[in-house]
C-alpha cells in the first residue's frame, strides 16, 4: 500500500502544447456544440475532460487536432507531432500488428530502419512484443487498443489526444490499460488531453480534471488532482480518492441539471 | 462518404442486370466476395449426409429429366434436338471433335482474358478517377451506367463496322460487357473506407496518392475481386457472343457451336456447350481463388462453392 503522495505536480512543468481561449463551435444546422472553452495543456500534464454524452467532448478533440476548425476563439496547437487515439482502435485489418504500428511513421516519411526500430520499441512499451505478426482480427479489444497506442507512440508525440479510448473495454482490461497509460505518461512526459465519461478513470489518470456540461458544452469546474506519479490500483480505494471523485461527480451532476 | 445509391453490391450484379438496385448496407461494410452484403458471416452447414444427399438428388433428377425428354417427349426422328447423355459423353471421346473444340476453346480463352485484362485496367482507372473528386464522379458515372444499359448486342454491328470481324472486335465486345462490374465494385470499395481511418490519414498529412495506395485500394480489394469474378464470367459470354456474330477469323467456341448447330450434330453441340459452361465456371472459380489469396487472410467472408 503506497499512500498517495500529497505533492501537487507543478502544473505546466513543460512547454505549452495546447491552448484554447474562448473556443466555440457551431454546426451548420445551428447546433452549438461548444461555447467559451478555455483550456491549456503543457508537456507533463494529463488533463482529462469528463462530461455527459453529447456535451461536445469529442468536438473538443477534433478542434484540438485540427480535424475540424473552431467557429470562433483561439485554438492553438504547439506540438510538432500529435498522437490521437480514437474510440475505435482503427487498425487496418489487412496489416499485421507490426505493420499497423509502423503506419504513422511511414506517413511521416521516417526511414525504414527508424520506422522499424520505433515500432518494435513501441510494441515492447505496450506489452505486445511477440504479437508482431498477428492480424488485428486475432487480437482482443484490449490488445487492439494497445496496438493503437503503440502506433501513436512511434511518433514520440508532444501532445496525446484520447477520445474515450477504453470505453468499449471491460473493467479489468480498462484498469490495466489505465496503469499502462500512467506508466507511459511518466516515461515520456507528453501532454495529454483525455476524454472520458468515467469519473474514476478521470481522477485516476489525471493531473487535472475538467468537468464539462452541455449544451452548449462548456467547462463548469476544474480540479487539480493531488496524487503523485506513483499511482497504483490501491489508490482507487483511499478516502482521498473517494473524496475527490465525489466532488467531481457532484460538479458533473450540478452541471448536468 | 456514403454508399452511393447507384452502386450495386456484387451479388446483385451477379444475379440481375438492372442498374437501379441500391446497396442495402452501411457504408462501412465491404460487400462479401461470394454473398450479398447482408448475408450472415457464418453459414450454417448441414450434417454430413444431408449436405451431399440433397445436391446429388437434384443432380440425379435433372439427368432423369434429360432422359425423359430425350426418350419420352421427343420422337426418334427429333432426338437430335436433345441427344441422350451417353451420346454427349461419346462426343467427348471422339478425337477430331475434341481437337476442334480444344482449338476453339484456346481461342475463346485468349479473347476472354485479353478482354478481361483490358477491362480491369480501364475499369479500375475509371473508378479511381471518380473516387478522387465528386465532380469527376458526377461527370463520369453516367457513362458507366449507360454502358450497362445499352444492350451490347445492339452495338455489335457497329463494332464490326468499325473494327472488322477479327480478334480486336471480339476483344472489344468482351471489354464492353465486363467493364461495368469492375467500375462499380471498385468505386464502391474505394468509397466504403471507414471514416475513422480517413481521419487517421488526415491527421498525419497523407497525400492523395498515399491515401489511395495505403488505405483505399487495400480496403477496396474484397469488393474489387468480387467485381473481377463477375466480369470474368461476363467476359466469357462476350467472347462467345462475339464469335457467333462475327463468324470470321479464327474459330472460337461460338463459331464451333454455330457449325454444329448447322450440321445438326446435337451430341457435339451439347459437348461444346458443356465445355463453354466449364470455361465460365473455371474463370469464376479462378477469380474466387485469387480473391481468397489476396484478401482471405484478413477479410471475413463466406465464399460459396466456387
Amino acid at each position: 500500500m503506497s499512500a498517495p503522495a500529497p505533492s501537487v505536480p507543478a502544473a505546466g512543468t513543460g512547454a505549452r502544447v495546447l491552448h484554447f481561449r474562448d473556443v466555440a463551435k457551431a454546426f451548420p444546422d445551428g447546433t452549438v456544440a461548444l461555447e467559451g472553452v478555455d483550456l491549456d495543456v503543457h508537456r507533463g500534464e494529463f488533463v482529462t475532460v469528463v462530461g455527459p454524452s453529447g456535451c461536445g467532448k469529442s468536438t473538443l478533440l477534433r478542434i484540438a487536432s485540427g480535424l475540424s476548425p473552431a467557429t470562433s476563439g483561439t485554438a492553438e496547437m504547439d506540438a510538432a507531432r500529435i498522437g490521437y487515439v480514437f474510440q475505435d482502435a482503427t487498425l487496418l485489418p489487412w496489416r499485421s500488428v507490426l505493420k499497423n504500428v509502423q503506419l504513422l511513421a511511414e506517413l511521416h516519411g521516417m526511414s525504414k530502419t527508424a520506422t522499424d526500430q520505433a515500432a518494435r520499441d513501441a510494441l515492447e512499451l505496450v506489452g505486445l512484443k511477440g504479437h508482431e505478426k498477428k492480424l488485428p482480427r486475432a487480437l482482443s479489444g484490449g490488445m487492439r487498443m494497445r496496438a493503437s497506442l503503440a502506433r501513436s507512440l512511434t511518433l514520440d508525440p508532444d501532445l496525446f489526444l484520447f477520445d474515450e479510448p477504453f470505453g468499449a473495454l471491460d473493467e479489468i482490461t480498462r484498469e490495466r490499460l489505465n496503469d499502462e497509460l500512467i506508466r507511459l505518461f511518466q516515461a515520456k512526459g507528453f501532454g495529454a488531453l483525455f476524454i472520458t465519461h468515467s469519473v474514476s478513470e478521470a481522477v485516476y489518470l489525471s493531473t487535472k480534471v475538467l468537468v464539462m456540461s452541455g449544451r452548449p458544452g462548456h467547462v463548469v469546474d476544474t480540479f487539480e488532482v493531488p496524487f503523485g506519479a506513483d499511482r497504483t490500483p490501491e489508490l482507487r480505494f483511499t478516502p482521498e480518492f473517494a473524496a475527490l471523485s465525489g466532488q467531481v461527480s457532484h460538479a458533473l451532476r450540478a452541471g448536468h441539471s | 462518404m456514403s454508399a452511393p445509391a447507384r452502386t450495386r453490391s456484387p451479388e446483385e450484379t451477379a444475379v440481375t442486370t438492372t442498374v437501379t438496385t441500391t446497396v442495402p448496407e452501411a457504408p462501412a461494410a465491404v460487400p462479401a466476395l461470394g454473398t450479398g452484403g447482408t448475408a450472415p458471416l457464418v453459414r450454417r452447414r448441414g450434417a454430413g449426409v444431408t449436405r451431399w444427399a440433397a445436391p446429388l438428388a437434384v443432380f440425379a433428377a435433372l439427368i432423369g429429366l434429360w432422359y425423359a425428354i430425350t426418350y419420352l417427349v421427343l420422337e426418334p426422328s427429333k432426338r437430335f434436338l436433345m441427344p441422350p447423355p451417353q451420346d454427349v459423353l461419346a462426343a467427348f471421346g471422339d478425337g477430331p471433335t475434341m481437337e476442334r473444340i480444344g482449338e476453339a476453346l484456346a481461342q475463346t480463352v485468349k479473347v476472354t482474358f485479353t478482354g478481361l485484362a483490358i477491362a480491369i485496367v480501364i475499369g479500375m482507372a475509371w473508378a479511381v478517377l471518380m473516387s478522387q473528386a465528386k465532380v469527376a464522379e458526377r461527370s463520369l458515372f453516367p457513362y458507366a451506367v449507360a454502358l450497362q444499359c445499352i444492350p451490347i448486342l445492339a452495338l455489335v454491328p457497329l463494332i464490326a463496322f468499325w473494327f472488322g470481324y477479327g480478334f480486336p472486335a471480339r476483344v472489344i465486345v468482351c471489354v464492353l460487357i465486363s467493364l461495368f462490374p469492375i467500375v462499380s465494385n471498385t468505386l464502391f470499395g474505394l468509397q466504403s473506407v471507414d471514416r475513422g481511418m480517413h481521419e487517421l490519414f488526415d491527421l498525419h498529412g497523407a497525400s492523395r496518392t498515399t491515401r489511395l495506395l495505403k488505405l483505399q485500394l487495400p480496403a477496396a480489394m474484397p469488393a474489387i475481386f468480387a467485381g473481377f469474378r463477375i466480369s470474368a464470367g461476363l467476359s466469357v459470354v462476350g467472347a462467345i457472343v462475339g464469335d457467333v456474330f462475327f463468324k470470321q477469323g479464327q474459330a472460337g467456341l461460338g463459331i464451333v457451336l454455330d457449325n454444329f448447330r448447322n450440321r445438326i450434330q446435337g451430341a457435339e453441340l451439347f459437348a461444346t456447350i458443356l465445355v463453354a459452361a466449364a470455361l465460365g465456371f473455371a474463370v469464376f472459380a479462378l477469380f474466387g481463388w485469387l480473391g481468397r489469396l489476396a484478401v482471405g487472410r484478413w477479410y471475413d467472408q463466406s465464399v460459396d462453392a466456387s
